[in-house]
């Protein structure tokens, strides 16, 4: 366990900065709730994955420099998303390894965990549940899956939850399709590996589906919802929320 | 198939996509290679050393390519076996029908061979009036059908029973339908057989060439890559220059990573060890042995420190089993020899971007290939210097062949406006309030091609009236 902070540094994401704010103001209640001062340094944007991916480094630096200027103390600096956790973590150093910012770039990935990393690592959170007895499942975004290796402090978190039955899907391991730029670059194979995700998520009869990066959410809710599947896709920080406030 | 065809890849993917009969084949077959794996490997600290070591033996055996071609050659000659070096695949062939040809041979008998496939040899050979017959079972079947291989390990894994049951009883003649497994092995047996005593030549690839002692090994399940090199007269050996490995003691973890990563088996039921042409005093074995080694493009990879990491590869083929894209499109919809994350690294940097670069967008890069990739092969990363590569010019020696052919006004510019709003928090937050504006009126932008491509199988994102930095500022959250 490492050693419980004052504060720390929340780095809301782009995706959740313009479509699910909410999911972003329930991560820094979480952190709150314990105990935690949650600073919010208002010049952040986005961690630079779209360009990154795309194959633009030279725009990704732009952006991420912008990041690096944002969150200049020691505090930790906690993502609600595996996704820009990654970029942050393993993809800054790697990308700023032959420029100035390079030890700058390697000091800054060191402070960073997953939101539910370090609610279970480091703050070793005690969930009481209040709502009603549900059934959920749990879609892992491949980077907090590979890059991050949060997924079980994600499902770990979920289990706590006495009256939630987490039932999982039978490819929780397999990309929903969204990949940035991938979703809109190759739609067709986007489309068909999403179809194929939703279909994973209605079988398992579960009424609400989690994950901890918007991009998959954004990906999954909108087939779900283009096929009419009555089962909403939540960010897991938003469900706990509502969960533990009954 | 060559790099003078244009591949139509949107138009290839949509067909296959679209053919719920491959969609079931390749999932069923992929599903049932990927647990054999998982089975063979449960102990995730042992593969975890056990891949170090691979990669370890592949990345020194880069390093020290040139000395160990050298060596391997010298020691080849020493033990008998004729080398040739071909630059380019027309060589590489040439170097293959000009030996068939001095040995009047009309019959070619081959085991699998990826390598050939990259050559285009059999098609080749046929010009000349020479009969190339595959002997593995998969490569039989696909050439039965006038196909190419559709995975590098499994050929024919796009056909299920049936469809082979049908091709037999169509093509083979006076053969009854049968869809007994066992009946239709002994079919393609008892064809293979008779060829394997008519071969004149045999041809084949090779795993991996020892440089310390000038042995070829190969590979294999069935026994016809036995056949193939020692029951006729003559042997060759094409392969890529890439696969020589140092030491004797380097092929056993290189063999159980490649075998456990294929199919899973411990190891497999033959593994061919050839290091000389028959000897006097010998009953069998080939009179004569001949080492083709092929570099198409290998020696500009190897140049480049990040790219070389690509010629690590041992060809598993679980790159392909665990993809979720080649899952569903299978190897034929990649319009290359060489499909799935490994094909997708591989062919751009041999064929060049202009003509293969578009496969390098067919990831969603979720890392998949590189969680199982026996030899740690950084398939993502090389996935993005390549897209990086497509779209920008590059002053280097070691730029990929092709670089820049995507180069256009409309996407740089999309990247430089999206990096200068993301950069400037005046900027970004006047982007959130247009955004917001706009709210769930994307839907009326149906003929934008992001819009329109979003909403295949999708509803539109709903921007929030008030973002994160907004709601985080009226409630007070500090941002110092």
């Amino acid at each position: 366990m490492s050693t419980r902070p004052e504060k720390v540094y929340f780095f809301g994401t782009c995706l959740i900065d313009l479509c699910y704010p909410q999911a972003g103001m329930a991560g820094i209640d979480l952190l709150q709730q314990q105990g935690i001062e949650v600073v919010f340094p208002q010049k952040q944007s986005c961690c630079g994955q779209p360009a990154y991916n795309a194959g633009f480094p030279e725009e990704t630096k732009k952006v991420a420099r912008q990041q690096l200027k944002a969150f200049p103390k020691d505090y930790p600096i906690v993502v609600p998303s595996g996704s820009c956790g990654g970029m942050l973590k393993h993809h800054y150093p790697r990308l700023f390894a032959d420029e100035p910012e390079a030890a700058e770039a390697q000091r800054f990935a060191g402070r960073v965990y997953e939101l539910t990393e370090f609610l279970v690592t480091v703050l070793d959170v005690k969930l009481e549940d209040r709502g009603p007895p549900i059934k959920a499942t749990w879609h892992s975004s491949c980077s907090a899956l590979r890059e991050m290796g949060v997924i079980e402090h994600s499902k770990s978190l979920i289990r706590q939850l006495q009256n939630v039955e987490l039932i999982e899907l039978q490819r929780e391991r397999e990309c929903c399709g969204f990949g940035g730029t991938f979703s809109v670059k190759q739609p067709d194979l986007s489309s068909a590996m999403v179809a194929d995700k939703a279909a994973d998520i209605e079988q398992t009869g579960a009424s609400v589906v989690l994950s901890g990066d918007c991009g998959c959410l954004l990906n999954i809710g909108g087939a779900l919802e283009y096929r009419q599947i009555p089962i909403p896709a939540r960010h897991i920080a938003d469900f706990i929320l509502e969960r533990t406030h009954g | 198939m060559a790099s003078t065809t244009v591949v139509d890849f949107p138009s290839n993917f949509i067909k296959a996509l679209g053919n719920p009969q491959l969609r079931r084949n390749l999932r069923a077959a992929m599903d049932t290679l990927g647990l054999r794996r998982r089975t063979l490997f449960a102990d995730p600290a042992f593969f975890a050393q056990l891949r170090a070591r691979g990669d370890a033996i592949r990345q020194r055996s880069l390093r020290k390519l040139p000395q160990l071609l050298e060596q391997l050659e010298r020691k080849c000659t020493e033990n008998g076996i004729q080398v040739h070096w071909a630059e380019t695949t027309t060589e590489a062939s040439q170097i293959c029908l000009d030996l068939i040809q001095r040995h009047n041979a009309t019959r070619v008998i081959k085991g699998k061979s990826m390598v050939s496939e990259e050559m285009h040899l059999n098609h080749v050979l046929e010009e000349h009036g020479i009969e190339a017959l595959e002997t593995d079972l998969g490569e039989y079947i696909i050439q039965l059908d006038h196909e190419t291989p559709s995975h590098i390990i499994v050929p024919a894994i796009h056909k299920n029973r049936d469809q082979i049951a049908h091709l037999f009883h169509e093509k083979i003649p006076d053969t009854p339908y049968t869809e007994v497994v066992e009946e239709l092995n002994a079919i393609a047996r008892k064809v293979l057989r008779e060829k394997f005593f008519a071969g004149e030549v045999g041809v084949s690839g090779a795993n991996f060439a020892v440089a310390e002692t000038g042995t070829l090994c190969l590979v294999e399940n069935e026994g016809n890559g036995r056949m193939c090199t020692t029951a006729p007269p003559v042997h060759i050996v094409v392969m890529g220059l890439e696969k020589v490995v140092e030491r004797l003691e380097d092929v056993p973890p290189l063999l159980r990573l490649l075998t456990g990563s294929a199919t899973g088996q411990l190891i497999t039921t033959y593994f061919n060890m050839i290091t000389s042409p028959r000897k006097p005093g010998e009953k069998d074995g080939p009179r004569e042995v001949h080492l083709v080694l092929l570099d198409n493009g290998r020696s500009k990879i190897l140049a480049d420190p990040q790219l070389r990491e690509t010629l690590k590869c041992i060809r598993c083929g679980a790159c392909l089993n665990h993809c979720p894209v080649y899952t569903r499109l299978g190897g034929h919809a990649y319009g290359y020899v060489y499909p799935g994350p490994i094909g997708s690294i591989l062919t751009p940097q041999i064929e060049g971007l202009d003509h293969a670069g578009a496969m390098a967008s067919a990831s969603s890069l979720c890392g998949a290939c590189e969680e199982v990739c026996p030899v740690k092969i950084p398939i993502t990363h090389i996935l993005r210097r390549l897209r990086n590569e497509s779209y920008n010019k590059v002053d280097s020696p070691n730029a990929v062949k092709g670089h820049g052919y995507k180069s256009n006004l409309a996407e740089s510019l999309t990247w430089k406006g999206w990096a200068m709003s993301n950069a400037a928090p005046w900027a970004n937050a006047l982007n959130a309030k247009m955004l917001a504006m706009l709210g769930s009126q994307l839907t009326k932008l149906t003929k934008v091609e992001l819009v329109k491509n979003w909403s295949q199988g999708r509803t539109l994102p709903r921007f929030a009236p008030k973002s994160l930095h907004v709601l985080a500022k009226e409630k007070g959250i500090p941002h110092e």
